[in-house]
């Protein structure tokens, strides 16, 4: 474990930019548990007689046409983007990760099963099939969080189905068959936590991914509704601004949600080069 | 005819794939839940018309039936009627469809044309600023929100600067359009002979496409950067710098094209990626191609058009990879094209 931290500090000191993201996700973490109480104004509290009012030292971000505070929208929103980001990569590592490794150690029908489900999903543009499967299962943040997981099922099935297929027949495996270990006992104690934080690298990385996605489905107004604070919908909200130099309205959540994007993947590539050492870029 | 054989055989290979797609759409309509019938009908209508439908669309009968009812649809053209418009799917598609593949093609062309240069140059003076350009390009492409991009270049030069036209719609409202030849207007407007129409159609192509084009930039460019790295620094190309061939055709005919191949297969992701950020790029400039149209669809839960798209979208896409395939075969005889 020392040995990890002193790792972990070497690749941060070597590389600040890491340092720098690990920061901002702090950040976004207190915002996301703390945002909603902290926040100067009520986000969803409109005020005609201030409606888009420049950012100025009472409004930092300006306000928008209702007259709500964008600051204090933006900071409030923080909490569902990264609810919707963080579920739908946990429901895709469960879903992916499991029937990946079961493809890859138990190989045959159920590989050829997984494999074909992963094609069919991949010959779809992965934003497209997003936008057909919320049409489909409704207009809901849920559902939201479900087609983000679907889209990404591929690239985590197909991962951990390489992983398993490549210890399937390790000595630690053989020894814990022979010591009489069920197979799915050997897939969940000794093949999961093996490919473990190659998995976590995965999911720092489709975070990004996810909370983009997420964001784009609310743009043309799919999931999230007003006048709930989403970073999404406050650009859609803004684009009409941007024609008459109302900037702030869409500028501030826009660069948000850009940051936010911009931080997990550079996290996922800090933390991949602190557990995946040979995969360094 | 020979020649020919192996692209055949590499059409069959895509059958499975256009089943899966075809299971798909259908079963995102018929079993997922809702009431398709419900749907179809329309939020304004009565039971008894959402009955009346379900005994129309053969819902009341068993699934498998049902899906024969879709695939025999399909063959015919017949994707539904859309309630916005009042008009066959089919139809609607077509004559936005060349909108949305102008965007996308000039998109796809502008990424390819900025990214693989930058990758190159960035391959060949490593750890220069250019290198440090395109990492940034590179990082950035994949951060920025599409939609985002998009109304910042509006901003900047559009309301800022007053380069760009008004940013809605595929031509100026004073131009008129161009008959429909092909539908894409900047070839109607030079068979048209009409400059004016063709620069106002130009004019309004340059920003959506260019917002496009950052996004489909970064894979391209990091693609190239890496395969030209590796190709670089191997034996073949050392010995034709010993060999004291110039720098042009060290760099463009021996590493080149040998690092085309893992770019040319990046293009299909890329692809994949430009089909949905269309979509949103559609949206912000007001674009009337398909993307927008389905999503006008979707927020009144017009389901047939949504249906369609999603289904067109995946054909296009199952199409270009097919494309890429058959050119890979043709630029590396080493690969197959059965895999």
């Amino acid at each position: 474990m020392n040995e990890t931290l002193r790792h972990a500090r070497h690749v941060i000191g070597e590389n600040p930019v890491t340092g720098v993201a690990f920061g901002l996700f702090v950040l976004l973490l207190l915002a996301a548990i703390f945002g909603p109480w902290v926040v100067p104004y009520d986000p969803l509290g409109s005020d005609s007689s201030a409606s888009l009012v420049a950012p100025s030292a009472r409004h930092w971000f300006g306000t928008d046409q209702l007259g709500r505070d964008i600051f204090s929208r933006v900071v409030a929103a923080t909490r569902l983007d990264m609810i919707i980001a963080l579920s739908s990569v946990i429901v895709v590592f469960a879903a992916g990760g499991l029937s990946g490794i079961f493809a890859g150690y138990f190989g045959g029908v159920t590989d050829l099963i997984v494999g074909r489900l992963a094609d069919t999903i991949m010959a779809f543009p992965l934003f497209v099939l997003a936008m057909g499967i919320v049409a489909a299962l409704g207009n809901t943040v849920t559902n939201i969080v479900i087609a983000t997981a679907v889209v990404n099922f591929p690239l985590y099935a197909r991962l951990a189905r390489a992983e398993a297929n490549v210890r399937r027949n390790a000595g630690f495996v053989m020894a814990a068959r022979l010591a009489g270990n069920t197979d799915t006992r050997i897939l969940l104690f000794h093949i999961l936590p093996n490919i473990l934080p190659i998995m976590v690298v995965q999911m720092s990385l489709t975070m990004g991914y996810a909370i983009l996605n997420a964001a784009g489905l609310s743009f043309i107004g799919l999931g999230v509704r007003p006048p709930t604070p989403e970073w999404g919908i406050m650009v859609a909200e803004g684009a009409a601004g941007i024609m008459s130099g109302e900037w702030w309205v869409a500028l501030f959540p826009g660069l948000t949600l850009m940051l936010a994007v911009f931080c997990f993947n550079l996290l996922g590539d800090g933390i991949r080069d602190i557990v995946d050492p040979q995969r360094r870029t | 005819m020979s020649a020919l054989r192996p692209i055949g055989r590499r059409m069959l290979t895509a059958l499975p794939s256009v089943a899966g797609v075809i299971v798909v759409t259908f079963l995102l309509t018929r079993v997922l839940p809702g009431d398709t019938a419900a749907y179809f009908a329309g939020p304004a209508a009565t039971p008894a018309a959402i009955a009346e439908i379900r005994a129309k669309l053969g819902l009341d009968q068993p699934l498998p039936v049902q899906f024969l009812h879709y695939v025999v649809d399909l063959v015919h053209g017949n994707f539904g009627n859309s309630l916005t418009t009042g008009q066959p799917v089919l139809s609607d598609m077509l004559a936005r469809l060349p909108a949305s593949a102008e965007l996308i093609f000039i998109a796809l062309f502008l990424a390819i044309v900025i990214a693989v240069p930058l990758g190159i140059l960035a391959a060949l003076y490593e750890r220069s600023w250019i290198d440090h350009l395109c990492r940034v390009v590179a990082t950035a492409g994949v951060s920025l929100p599409v939609f985002f991009t998009g109304l910042l270049l509006v901003y900047v030069f559009y309301y800022l600067l007053g380069w760009s036209p008004s940013p809605i719609g595929r031509i100026d409202v004073f131009a008129t359009a161009p008959n429909t030849i092909t539908g894409f207007y900047l070839i109607d407007t030079l068979i048209a002979r009409d400059a004016d129409a063709f620069r106002a159609a130009f004019s309004q192509l340059i920003l959506p496409s260019l917002t496009l084009a950052i996004f489909a930039l970064a894979p391209i460019a990091r693609m190239t950067r890496g395969a030209m790295l590796s190709v670089l620094g191997s034996e073949f190309v050392r010995t034709a710098r010993a060999a004291g061939l110039s720098p042009y055709t060290v760099v463009i005919t021996y590493a080149f094209r040998n690092a085309v191949l893992p770019v040319i297969t990046t293009l299909g992701m890329v692809f994949s990626f430009l089909l949905g950020a269309s979509v949103l790029v559609e949206k912000v400039y007001a674009w009337p191609g398909i993307g927008s149209y389905a999503v006008e669809a979707l927020i009144v839960s017009d389901y047939a058009p949504v249906q369609g798209f999603v289904l067109v979208m995946a054909v296009l896409y199952l199409l270009l990879n097919l494309g890429i395939d058959i050119v890979y075969g043709l630029i590396d005889p080493r690969i197959g094209l059965e895999g």
